[in-house]
């Protein structure tokens, strides 16, 4: 198991209720913790139109996380 | 004794992103791009509309986690200089609750021709609208409110 701790923006901060959390997961990559976090807060955005980053880098929903990192979850983005 | 950075670089100096939230002031931020070796401006502004998809839309309100909105804007001018090396360029985002016909975001490009000014300007906009990580959530005439993409991509989910 990794202590993993995932933070959520704009609307999966709302849907979590949360923004940030610790959680012990056996997880190997980044679509696997955002599976848990989805299965834990019955969020259902498909992670194709989602980006993940890993401590402040971004990342893909392939890369592996390590016990101790910060995975930050970001919902589809509308700037501009 | 060094010399500063910028007398070698001076041309980096003006590329910047920047968020704010404050009233972006497109007059202002254009006189930085002044450059005697350019024969171009081209600016846009993205404005807060009253509508959208069919729906009234009263205000929005943009989130940004800024650490990486700063990092991917950069990588994002970075690319554009390197397509056009005499570029120079200079965005700033708004955050925060902002009322219909404010800016919302600005890009300024200057270059020594209008080509590579106006193909500039359009791959920035085009690339900040899609990678950076900033939210909008609109607040409609009646009452209700959400998140720009998020709802239209669970509803084609």
């Amino acid at each position: 198991m990794k202590n993993i701790t995932v933070r959520y923006f704009a609307m999966f901060r709302e849907h979590a209720g949360i923004g940030e959390e610790t959680l012990s997961l056996d997880a190997e990559t980044t679509a696997d913790v955002f599976h848990a976090t989805q299965d834990r807060h019955g969020s259902s955005e498909p992670s194709g139109h989602c980006k993940v980053a890993i401590n402040d880098v971004m990342a893909d929903w392939d890369s592996i996380v390590s016990d101790g990192d910060t995975v930050l979850l970001f919902p589809p983005v509308a700037g501009g | 004794m060094e010399t500063p950075y910028c007398c070698f670089h001076r041309s980096r100096v003006v590329d910047v992103i920047e968020l704010t939230t404050s009233e972006i002031r497109p007059d202002a931020l254009r006189a930085r791009l002044i450059d005697p070796a350019a024969g171009a401006y081209c600016g846009f502004e993205g404005w807060i509309r009253n509508h959208n998809e069919g729906q009234s839309v009263l205000r929005l309100e943009y989130e940004a986690y800024e650490p990486l909105a700063l990092t991917e804007g950069e990588k994002i001018l970075e690319e554009a200089r390197s397509q056009h090396p005499h570029l120079r360029a200079h965005c700033v985002h708004r955050t925060g609750l902002l009322e219909i016909g404010e800016c919302a975001v600005w890009v300024g490009v200057s270059a020594p021709h209008r080509d590579e000014a106006f193909q500039a300007c359009r791959y920035i906009i085009d690339q900040l609208k899609v990678r950076l990580p900033i939210w909008k959530k609109e607040h409609y005439v009646d009452g209700h409110s959400g998140w720009v993409n998020c709802e239209r991509c669970a509803k084609s989910a």
